[in-house]
C-alpha cells in the first residue's frame, strides 16, 4: 500500500532561515486538526522562542475535486456541488455560478428574483460574519460573544430552511431565477431580523469594541498596507481595513445592487482591529440593504420563461405537452449554451469570488474554475504573521476569516 | 468593446501580436506564450491593471497544437474593468514563464495549476503541489485523467488494483 508522503524539511528549506536547518530555531507543526484553524489547515511554523519567523501554510486537506466533478455533470446538476465549497456562503456560491450561466445563455432573472436574491445574499453575509465574530473572539478568549452570535445565526438559518428546505446546502438560486417563490411567512421572518438586528449588533460591540483585553490583542497586530494587499490580490474586509473602499457590489453591480443605498465601511489601520470594525459595520449595512429590498419587493415571476433553459413550473407539466417535453429534455439531456468562456464575480464576505466558466457547446461545462477569496488571504499569512507571537497568530487566522472548503475546493 | 479598455487592447494588439475576441462583452486577447510576461508588465504599468484576479488553464485534449490555454484575468481597481489574456501551449509537457515576478499572488495559483494541470512554470520560486500530496501521480484536471468508475482500493487489495488502474498522464 502506498503511503501519503509528507514534505521534508529539506524540500522546504528555501522558505525558512538557515538557522532552521541547523536547529538554532524551532520548526513546529500546527494542525491539520487544531481548534483555532477554522477547518483542516496545517501551518508549519519556524519559531525563535515565542516569535514566529516564518509560516508555511499547507492546504489541500479538504480538496474534493469539485472542479473536475463539475465537468462531468450537466449545468443544472453541477450547481449542487457549488454549495459544498464555501460552506459559510452557500447562496453566494450558487449565485456566482448562476450569474456565469446566465451570462453564457443570455437568460435574464426577473426583478422579484433579483430582490429575493439580494435579501438572501445579505442574510448569508450576516450569518457568515456572525460566525466569524463568534469564533474569532473565541480564539482570543472572549467566550460569551460566540453564544450570542450563534443564537442570531440560527434565526437566519431558519429562514434558509423556510425558503429552500435546507439550512446550509440550499441550491435555492438557479440559473434564470430561483427554485420557487418564497412562502408567505418569509416577509415576517425577515422583518423580525431587520427589527432586532441593529440592537443585537450593539450588544456584540458592547462586549468587544472598547474591551481593553480585546484591544490589546488586536490593535497593531497582523498589519498589511494597501499596496501589498493589491499586489497579493487580497480583497474584501481585509483590503477595506487598509483604507481602500473597494467592493464588487459598487464597482460591478449584480442582481440590482445599484438600486440600494449603502456605504462601504473602511478603516485605515490594516490590523485585526480594523478588520473587526469593518465587518461589524458591514453587518449594519447588510441589515440596511435587507430592509430596503424587503420594502420594495416587487411582485411577479421568479424565473425566466425561456423553456429551453429553465424548467417549466410544476403546475404546467400536467396540462401542457410542451411543458412536459421541455421538463423531460432539461432533466435528461440538459441545455446547451453556445461555445465561449465567461467570468463572473460577486462580493463574498471574504472578498471577491469569481467563476471562470468555459463551454464547448455540450450540456456539460467544459472547464469550471472558482477564484475563491480565501486562497490569497491564506497566501499572505507569512506576511501577516512575520514577527508576531504564536498567540497572536491565532488571532490573525481568525481575523482573515478563511473557510477551508473555499481554499481547497 | 468598452472604451475604457480600447487603449490597452490596442497596445497589446499592436506590440505583442495579440488577437482580440469578444464574447458577451468580455474582451479576450490571445497572446503568444513567449510574450506573456512583457504583455502583462505593459498592462500593469501603463494601463493600471493592478490585480491578477484569476489564473487558470484549460485542457483541449486530444488536440495537441495547442493542447492547453493558460488563462489570466486581470482587474483594474481604477476603471473596474476585467481583461482576459490567453496563452496557447503545445504538447503534453508544456511550460511557460512564471507570472510571479509581475503579480506575486501568482505563486499559489501557479502551484495549483502545476498540481492539477501539469503545466510547469519556469523561474517559479516554490513549485510544489498545492492541494494534492507530494507523491500523487498524474494531474487530475487534465481531460485524459479518468473520473470515477474505478475499483475501490482497500489495504488488502491495494496493490492488485493499483496495477491495472488507468493513471492518466504521469
Amino acid at each position: 500500500m502506498r503511503e501519503i508522503q509528507e514534505f521534508t524539511l529539506d524540500e522546504l528549506k528555501h522558505l525558512f532561515t538557515p538557522q532552521a536547518i541547523t536547529g538554532e530555531t524551532m520548526v513546529l507543526n500546527m494542525g491539520p486538526q487544531h481548534p483555532s484553524t477554522h477547518g483542516v489547515l496545517r501551518l508549519i511554523l519556524e519559531l525563535d522562542g515565542e516569535i514566529v519567523l516564518n509560516c508555511v501554510p499547507d492546504i489541500g486537506y479538504l480538496h474534493t475535486g469539485i472542479e473536475k466533478n463539475m465537468e462531468a455533470k450537466t449545468y443544472q446538476k453541477a450547481e449542487v456541488l457549488t454549495d459544498r465549497m464555501d460552506y459559510m456562503y452557500t447562496m453566494g456560491n450558487n449565485l456566482v455560478y448562476c450569474l456565469a450561466v446566465e451570462k453564457l445563455t443570455e437568460l435574464k432573472s426577473p426583478a422579484r428574483a433579483d430582490a429575493i436574491r439580494v435579501i438572501l445574499l445579505e442574510l448569508s453575509r450576516l450569518q457568515s460574519h456572525l460566525l466569524w465574530i463568534g469564533t474569532s473572539a473565541l480564539d482570543l478568549g472572549a467566550m460569551s460573544v460566540f453564544l450570542y452570535a450563534m443564537r442570531e445565526r440560527e434565526m437566519i438559518l431558519d429562514i434558509f430552511e423556510l425558503v429552500s428546505g435546507q439550512r446550509m446546502m440550499t441550491t435555492y438560486i438557479r440559473p434564470g431565477g430561483l427554485w420557487r417563490d418564497v412562502p408567505a411567512e418569509f416577509n415576517d421572518a425577515v422583518k423580525q431580523i431587520v427589527d432586532i438586528f441593529p440592537k443585537r449588533i450593539d450588544t456584540y460591540e458592547a462586549l468587544l469594541t472598547k474591551n481593553p483585553l480585546f484591544m490589546d490583542r488586536t490593535k497593531g497586530i497582523g498589519k498589511i498596507d494597501t499596496k501589498t494587499a493589491l499586489a497579493w490580490d487580497v480583497t474584501g474586509p481585509t483590503l477595506r481595513a487598509t483604507g481602500m473602499a473597494h467592493d464588487i457590489r459598487k464597482a460591478n453591480p449584480y442582481c440590482g445592487y445599484e438600486q440600494y443605498d449603502f456605504e462601504i465601511p473602511t478603516q485605515t489601520t490594516g490590523d485585526i482591529y480594523g478588520r473587526y470594525k469593518v465587518r461589524v459595520e458591514e453587518m449594519r449595512q447588510s441589515v440596511r440593504i435587507v430592509e430596503q429590498a424587503l420594502n420594495k419587493l416587487p411582485f411577479g415571476p421568479v424565473r425566466d420563461n425561456n423553456p429551453k433553459f429553465v424548467p417549466p413550473p410544476r403546475s404546467e407539466i400536467g396540462v401542457s405537452m410542451e411543458a412536459l417535453i421541455h421538463h423531460f429534455k432539461l432533466w435528461t439531456e440538459g441545455f446547451t449554451p453556445p461555445v465561449g468562456s465567461v467570468y463572473s464575480t460577486i462580493e463574498s464576505p471574504r472578498g471577491e469570488m469569481g467563476l471562470f466558466l468555459e463551454s464547448d457547446g455540450s450540456p456539460k461545462p467544459y472547464r469550471v474554475h472558482y477564484r475563491t477569496p480565501s486562497v490569497p488571504l491564506l497566501q499572505i499569512m507569512p506576511i501577516l504573521s512575520k514577527g508576531c507571537f504564536v498567540a497572536d497568530l491565532i488571532g490573525i487566522i481568525g481575523s482573515i476569516d478563511i473557510v477551508l472548503g473555499d481554499t481547497d475546493r | 468593446m468598452n472604451e475604457l479598455l480600447t487603449p490597452a487592447v490596442f497596445a497589446i494588439q499592436s506590440r505583442y501580436n495579440g488577437q482580440v475576441s469578444e464574447f458577451r462583452d468580455e474582451v479576450t486577447l490571445l497572446v503568444p506564450a513567449e510574450k506573456i510576461i512583457a504583455a502583462t508588465t505593459t498592462l500593469r504599468d501603463e494601463f493600471d491593471f493592478d490585480m491578477l484576479s484569476a489564473e487558470t488553464a484549460v485542457d483541449y485534449c486530444p488536440q495537441t497544437t495547442p493542447r492547453f490555454h493558460m488563462v489570466y484575468i486581470f482587474y483594474s481597481t481604477k476603471t473596474h474593468q476585467y481583461i482576459t489574456f490567453r496563452a496557447p501551449l503545445n504538447g503534453d509537457n508544456p511550460s511557460i514563464a512564471t507570472m510571479e515576478t509581475v503579480y506575486p499572488n501568482a505563486n499559489w495559483r501557479e502551484r495549483e495549476i502545476w498540481d492539477l494541470m501539469g503545466i510547469r512554470f519556469e523561474g517559479h520560486s516554490d513549485l510544489r503541489r498545492l492541494l494534492l500530496p507530494p507523491n500523487w501521480e498524474g494531474h487530475p484536471l487534465r481531460k485524459d485523467y479518468p473520473l470515477g468508475y474505478e475499483e475501490v482500493q482497500y489495504t488488502f487489495n491495494f496493490d492488485d488494483i493499483d496495477l491495472r488502474k488507468p493513471k492518466g498522464v504521469r
